[in-house]
């Protein structure tokens, strides 16, 4: 499998300006940041929305039919996201479109362009709206996913990035406008690329992405784990990890756990009747409850020792660490302590995420 | 009586069309493929063999036999003796995509008067292959149309036949497989009666036993309410979900996903606790048990008591000091760990029970040729 070593492009040398944090486009304040999937017909946007929100099987979006009218979509989490799929042939700055109506509380324009595809017309649209909505909304993150990556040669899929990026680019600075906040992406609804490139879009607009940076840093450095992910647990999409290199690797390995145990607990969690009073064969016994929050922990064969942890954090949140080689057996007891730091501090970062525990949820 | 011992040889044919998916599923069950990887295998030529040392005694033999027309007109006449000859299983892959739908059940049926002249009392599996390339909604009516027409072509075989639906992108290629290798497998009563044992003196509420290198199921024992469990699918749905964690897992660290397995996976819920870990040199246990902290670790201690006994129904690959030393070994570990549950261990653990299973061992074997 190819990783993305550039998966995301700076347009310069000068820092993005993302707007973390407060929106200042929004007019309607409800604090729901949207994610705008625009693009041409067939780019793959209802696909794109479908796998990510909905666990479609990529497999299955071959049967999607076109989008004739904006599909709007709630993601509730530790945020409230909205998610508007757009039909692909729309003008989407025709008059008879409420044009403030979709940008005002926007987050972030996902532009999709189909990579198997000619490109040139998409690209042209794209142009076209960053241009119109340099006006009157400057901070919009514009992310453009460079998709269907999946079906290129590894060279050719280079070139395409590159060539994509550049026309963008050049087509920009010829009208003026110089260090657009575009990024770029390289994805495919057929791994794991999609959710990296949502992940790093969704977290420009975590206002308390700092925070959870440090708080990873430190939960890391004190037991000694190689990398530490917050994931959504419904979406997989990991809203911060801690500040040392990230490679999609170690994000794939933490997502395809999440599975695991997201399924299993599906499987084994329905809900059994109760039986009053009475142990499970008929006897009484002590009633114990488990876990309240879920944990689980992965010893490989060959490595010795534990390997992969997972800690339910709150209603949608859990915390999976990468070990290191050398970690010792009664670590166990020290990631437990400072894992319940870092949940205590994460209550005061997101108050909202409070509630009974999610897995195993419906 | 001492059938337990002895290694038992299956020869299982995998027939059907060129393209229709035989040596794709072949390498995904078999050999650590996934899904996206079939797309590099080139077409069989003549016939590819495998020996796939299973749990409880059974040797496969698996011949995947290439479908070109040349191929299949070879078996058919020259080798008629050689690749019919004492057949315990064949399975036919069909491609439901296949525009030709006429011409391969023809083809079948001149393939299905091979094996009742050479094997007449061979078992067979159809399945309806590439499910995925049908739309949802018009599956199971496709699927009924299909095998009730080839059911008609099955001569002699025809009361004697199943038909699986099966798709190398979902757990329905598990599902099938699992029916298929139950079948083959000799002494899958006796493995059941040590697992319902175990499962009562752990407490347990469902216990499945998964071959290791496959994540086949080989059998699975369910007490209680958890027969009530919703999800009907939940055996092969764990096949695939373990696969896919050790293709992952290989993928990272670098291990080839033949030996990337996990010792223990464990979670624990305020509904259940749930752990997969070594049972033999060939088997994976997979317990789910009530959310105690105590039955957990009391559990724990009485698979690691109970794994010679489980062993000896295993193929032993390796030389029988090996595994005893893997054991003792891990049962020190559990005593320097954790001592009260190890107490918990011996007073749950029913010995004179495991006692009396063993002395069964190789006894009721449920299918015999
Ligand atoms: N190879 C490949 N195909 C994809 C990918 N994503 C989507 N597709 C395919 O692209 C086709 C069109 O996808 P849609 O999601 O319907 O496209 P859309 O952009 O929503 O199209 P409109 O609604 O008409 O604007 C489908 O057949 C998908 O299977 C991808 O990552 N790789
Ligand atoms: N969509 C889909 N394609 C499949 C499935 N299984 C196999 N294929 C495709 O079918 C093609 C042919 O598969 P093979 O396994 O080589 O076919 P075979 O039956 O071994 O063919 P011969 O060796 O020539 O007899 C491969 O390119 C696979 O990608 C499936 O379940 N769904
Ligand atoms: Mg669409
Ligand atoms: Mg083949």
């Amino acid at each position: 499998m190819e990783d993305l070593p550039d998966a995301e492009i700076p347009v310069s040398d000068v820092p993005p300006r993302y707007h973390t944090g407060r929106l200042p486009n929004s007019k309607a304040g409800d604090g729901k940041p949207r994610l705008l999937l625009m693009g041409q017909r067939r780019s793959g946007k209802s696909s794109i929305s479908s796998v990510v929100f909905h666990k479609l099987p990529p497999s299955e979006t071959l049967y999607l039919e076109t989008t004739t009218r904006i599909k709007k979509e709630s993601m509730h989490s530790f945020m409230d996201f909205q998610v508007w799929d757009f039909p692909g042939h729309l003008d989407y700055f025709d008059p008879a479109f409420d044009v403030d109506n979709i940008f005002e509380e926007i987050g972030a324009l996902i532009w999709v362009i189909d990579a198997q595809d000619e490109y040139l017309e998409a690209i042209m649209r794209l142009n076209t709206t960053i241009l119109n909505l340099q006006h009157s909304y400057p901070d919009i993150n514009v992310e453009v996913f460079v998709h269907k990556v999946d079906g290129l040669s590894e060279d050719y899929k280079g070139d395409t990035f590159r060539d994509i990026i550049q026309r963008v680019q050049d087509e920009l600075s010829d009208h003026g406008y110089e260090n657009a906040p575009v990024s770029f992406y390289q994805t495919s609804i057929y791994d794991h690329s999609i959710f990296e490139a949502f992940s790093k879009v969704i977290q420009k607009l975590i206002p308390q992405l700092p925070t959870l940076e440090a708080l990873l840093d430190s939960l890391c450095s004190t037991c000694r784990i190689e990398k530490a992910y917050l994931f959504d647990i419904m979406s997989k999409i990991y809203i911060a990890t801690d500040t040392s290199p990230t490679d999609i690797g170690s994000y794939e390995i933490c997502s395809d756990y999440i599975d695991v145990v997201i399924d299993v607990s599906e499987i084994y969690g329905w809900d059994r009747p109760q039986e009053n009073g009475e142990g499970e064969n008929g006897h009484s016994e002590i009633v114990e409850i488990g876990n309240n929050d879920a944990e689980s922990l992965i010893t490989m064969e060959r490595k010795g020792n534990n390997y992969l942890y997972l800690r339910e954090i709150n209603k949608y949140l859990a915390l999976i660490c990468l070990m290191g080689d050398d970690s010792p057996a009664e670590k166990k007891a020290i990631i437990d302590y400072n894992v319940g730091v870092f949940q205590a501090a994460l209550k005061k970062v997101f108050p909202r995420a409070e509630g009974d525990p999610l897995l195993p949820e419906e | 009586m001492n059938t337990g011992k002895r290694q038992k040889q299956r020869k299982v044919l995998l027939m059907g069309k060129s393209g229709a998916g035989k040596s794709s599923m072949r390498s995904i069950v078999f050999s650590n493929y996934v899904a996206k990887d079939v797309r590099r295998l080139g077409a069989t030529i003549d016939v590819e063999h495998s020996n796939i040392k299973f749990m409880g005694n059974l040797m496969l033999n698996l011949w995947d036999c290439g479908g070109q027309d040349g191929f299949v007109e070879n078996y058919l006449t020259h080798q008629r003796n050689h690749v019919f000859g004492s057949v315990a299983v064949l399975i036919f892959v069909f491609d439901i995509e296949s525009r030709e739908f006429q011409a391969d059940v023809i083809s079948y049926s001149a393939i299905i008067r091979a094996l009742e002249e050479c094997s007449p009392s061979a078992k067979i599996f159809c399945l309806i292959h590439k499910m995925d390339l049908v739309q949802a909604r018009l599956r199971v009516q496709l699927f009924d149309e299909r095998t009730e027409y080839i059911r008609t072509a099955s001569e002699s075989f025809r009361d004697n036949v199943e038909f699986f639906p099966t798709s190398i992108w979902d757990q329905s290629l598990y599902k099938a497989w699992t029916q298929i290798i139950y079948f083959l497998i000799p002494n899958a009563g006796t493995i059941e009666a040590l697992l319902t044992q175990l499962a009562d003196v752990i407490e347990a509420r469902e216990l499945i036993l998964y071959e290791r290198t496959t994540c086949l199921m080989v059998t699975h024992v369910t007490r209680g309410r958890e027969t009530e469990n919703p999800f009907t699918d939940r055996f092969e749905r764990i096949s695939s979900i373990l696969k896919t964690h050790k293709q992952s897992m290989s993928k990272h660290t670098g291990i080839p996903a033949g030996s990337a397995n996990f010792a223990e996976m464990q979670i624990k819920t305020g509904r259940f606790m749930f752990f997969i870990t070594r049972l033999t040199e060939n088997t994976n246990l997979a317990a789910s048990i009530p959310p105690s902290e105590q039955i957990f670790n009391a559990a724990r201690v009485n698979i690691l008591l109970v794994r010679p006994k489980f062993a000896e129904l295993d193929i032993a690959s390796k030389p029988r000091p090996g595994i005893q030393q893997a054991f003792a070994h891990s049962a020190a570990q559990i005593e320097r760990g954790d001592e009260r549950s190890e107490e918990e261990g011996g007073r749950r653990g029913n010995k004179g029970k495991e006692r009396e299973v063993v002395g069964m061992g190789g006894g009721g074997t449920a299918f015999e040729g």
